[in-house]
């Protein structure tokens, strides 16, 4: 196994895909001659030539909507839209077009290409640069949307959206470029992931944390933690956010008896709600309490740090919603964390 | 009978015609006569024209009957345009349209039987009832998509010929459009990726003269569409859309440019529909006078006077071809209404290309988890 950083293993798996299938081409503001505006592409202009790792003007709903017509054609266009926030200017394409096309016209063609896009606050950009919109796309059938959390999952899901044939988009934090993890030493021995699947990252009996992409992470911080008090917190990692793998969210909280979903993006109709709601709809009659929320602060994220920070979710608030919960359940482990 | 932004100098708003006719011909036939053409060519094109306008007659009955739902857009006054297009382009070639496009898909190659039964909600449709008139879909003639979100089509077009680029295939992308999509982004957006990555497409704007009920002068600050293209150094030429020989002639020049050179060309075709937007739409913002305009130069039934005049089909002859047609409508109709409703148990089968684990595929009332 190696050590890499997210930022090297999806630059590896672009690069494994493209060697391996022809009809894989980058499409993207940035990615060719600057190498990326965080680097995932760096080397692959030099090594793939302009045909297969294309600049784009800046015009997202263009190149989006011209990856999704090459898509319909037999490529496998592998778009970076420089941050989730300009996806925003692709609405149209995505969710009217990359969406519908296999199901509206009677499934004679089939949309295989992978929208790439960072996301996520903390690095003080201000409102417009700093949401994750995730729901959006998590909201409509059509469209596969994953989030992974760490370097091989990356890997593995990059590969899975790259070869599926369906539009899938693949969502990055800035927060994670740099973080590492263990991949095997050749790129070509990753599996690829089945989309749909969540992970059980962690067991445990006493709670369930259930996050996705940097919070999932923060998850695994806090489970540790809370160990070290004598709790014993199992971790989900939903990785897919559509199609969402509901048995697996449901087997662990009737296993737990509590769970608190933990979401890097607004609360009010956000992703910890349809968590929720499926917790209540598979598990409720093993619930010991209420299923709490973690999520950033509902307001347009301020540009001061101060303000920013207060406004993230982070270990600490859920760390706090987890004793919540935990004294709420009024089991004797309460002892251990107050 | 093509004007092209190279060679004719820029006109004034005096070329634009009457309001309510939309544009007029920017140079009608030398005397009105039928340009030179074999007659046996002539005769088809006018065969393909008028299977198109019983074809529309005949959905917009059935949409007064509730046989055909939703929103149903027609050709007619707009055959001519339709079936030259279709004349410039190969078997081979590709072509994206708007949600107007029942009669592209005729002139396409698509069997009138498919096609209104795809407008019946049918199984045996070209979209398996998955479509409607606005979705209208075919592999292996290649019309890649009829499309209801204004320019929404455009960008995927591009792609397409990004794609035909891509493997180095000589086939060309046609994507047709309507005039009030000159004015939306994606239009924009996508003539300069055509033109800065060499792309092998013919954008088509059919200028009706109305987006909806707003006028093309209302709504575009150059009303002249074809003369956009110069802003992507792109060549573009406007065509009287009444005319079926001088839309095919125009339409060979783009196509054959886009084959030969791998470069995007826009054409502008005039062509007036003789009612409003939609079959629910009465059109009240034409006067009584403007309506009977159209009517009298209904292409159509000019295209028969020249023909008869001509000494190609007589009255006779027009009739025959009529009723033969009609005929087929009839058919079409008949295999229409006879075909089976998709099955409800396929309800699941066309969100996912490559399925998905886990209990998307149930009904909703289907109990989601395991006990």
């Amino acid at each position: 196994m190696a050590t890499v950083t997210y930022r090297q293993a999806l630059r590896d798996t672009l690069r494994a895909e493209m060697l391996r299938d022809d009809n894989v081409l980058l499409m993207g503001e940035e990615i060719g001659l600057f190498e990326g505006s965080y680097k995932i592409t760096e080397g692959l202009l030099k090594e793939f030539g302009p045909k297969r790792v294309r600049d784009t003007p800046i015009a997202e709903e263009g190149f989006v909507g011209a990856a999704i017509g090459a898509a319909m054609l037999g490529l496998r266009p592998v778009v970076e839209i420089m941050t989730i926030n300009f996806s925003l200017l692709a609405l149209d394409q995505i969710v009217n077009h990359a969406a519908k096309i296999y199901g509206m016209f009677g499934g004679q063609t089939s949309v295989p290409m992978v929208i790439r896009t960072p996301g996520g606050g903390g690095q003080q950009l201000g409102a417009t640069h700093s949401q994750n919109v995730e729901l959006f796309y998590s909201f409509i059938p059509g469209l596969k949307v994953v989030a992974p959390s760490t370097p091989a999952e990356a890997s593995a899901m990059l590969k899975a959206a790259i070869r599926d044939d369906d539009p899938v988009l693949f969502l990055e934090n800035l927060a994670l470029y740099n973080t590492k993890g263990e991949i095997p030493d050749a790129i070509e021995d990753v599996e690829p992931a089945e989309i749909g699947r969540a992970g059980v990252t962690r067991e445990g009996t006493d709670i369930t944390l259930i996050g996705y992409s940097r919070m999932a992470r923060v998850a695994g911080e806090v489970a540790e933690k809370l160990a070290a008090e004598g709790v014993s917190a199992e971790v989900v990692d939903l990785r897919s956010l559509r199609p969402l793998d509901r048995q697996t969210i449901v087997d662990s909280v009737r296993k737990t008896g509590c769970a608190v979903v933990a979401e890097d993006d607004w609360l009010t109709y956000g992703i910890g709600a349809e968590i929720a709601a499926t917790i209540q709809e598979g598990a409720f009659d093993w619930l010991d309490a209420p299923v709490r929320r973690v999520a950033m602060a509902e307001v347009p994220l301020p540009y001061a740090k101060s303000l920013e920070s207060a406004a993230l979710p982070s270990a600490e608030s859920l760390l706090t919603a987890v004793r919540d919960t935990l004294r709420a359940t009024g089991r004797p482990v309460l002892e251990n964390v107050s | 009978m093509a004007e092209t932004a190279k060679a004719a100098p820029a006109r004034g708003r005096s070329t634009r015609g009457a309001k309510a006719a939309g544009p007029k011909s920017a140079a009608p036939p030398p005397n009105g006569s039928v340009p030179v053409e074999d007659a046996e060519t002539l005769v088809g094109y006018y065969r393909q024209m008028l299977l198109i306008r019983r074809f529309e007659e005949r959905a917009a009955r059935a949409y007064t009957e509730a046989k055909i739902g939703g929103y149903c857009h027609l050709n007619l006054g707009e055959e001519a345009t339709v079936v030259g297009l279709m004349a410039a382009l190969r078997p081979t070639d590709y072509l994206f349209t708007n949600y107007r496009e029942h009669g592209y898909a005729i002139a396409k190659g698509i069997g009138a039987d498919r096609v209104m039964a795809e407008l019946y909600g049918r199984s045996t449709g070209v979209s398996k009832g998955w479509g409607g008139s606005m979705h209208l879909f075919d592999v292996e003639t290649r019309l890649l998509g009829g499309y209801g979100i204004v320019g929404g089509q455009l960008p995927l077009a591009t792609g397409a010929a990004l794609a035909v680029s891509y493997k180095g295939g000589d086939e060309v992308v046609m994507c047709q459009m309507g005039d009030g999509t000159a004015a939306i982004g994606a239009f924009h957006e996508s003539l300069n990726i055509a033109g800065l990555w060499d792309l092998p497409i013919v954008f088509v704007v059919i200028n009706n003269g109305l987006g909806m009920g707003t006028t093309v002068e209302n709504s575009s600050a150059e009303p002249e569409l074809y003369k956009r293209g110069a802003a992507y150094r792109m060549e573009s030429a406007r065509v009287d859309g009444a005319d079926v020989v001088a839309v095919r002639d125009a339409a060979r020049t783009a196509v054959e440019r886009a084959r030969a050179e791998s470069r995007p060309y826009l054409l502008e075709a005039l062509s007036p529909r003789l009612k409003g937007h939609s079959v629910v739409d009465p059109a009240r913002y034409r006067t009584k006078e403007e309506k009977e305009a159209l009517k009298a130069a209904d292409p159509l039934a000019k295209m028969a006077l020249d023909l008869e005049e001509a000494g190609i089909l007589s009255h006779d002859d027009r009739d025959r071809l009529d009723a033969e047609v009609t005929a087929e409508i009839d058919e079409a109709a008949a295999f229409a209404d006879e075909s089976p409703a998709p099955d409800i148990s396929t309800l699941f089968d066309y969100t996912y290309a490559t399925p998905v684990p886990g209990d998307l595929r149930r009904f909703p009332a289907d109990p989601v988890f395991r006990s």
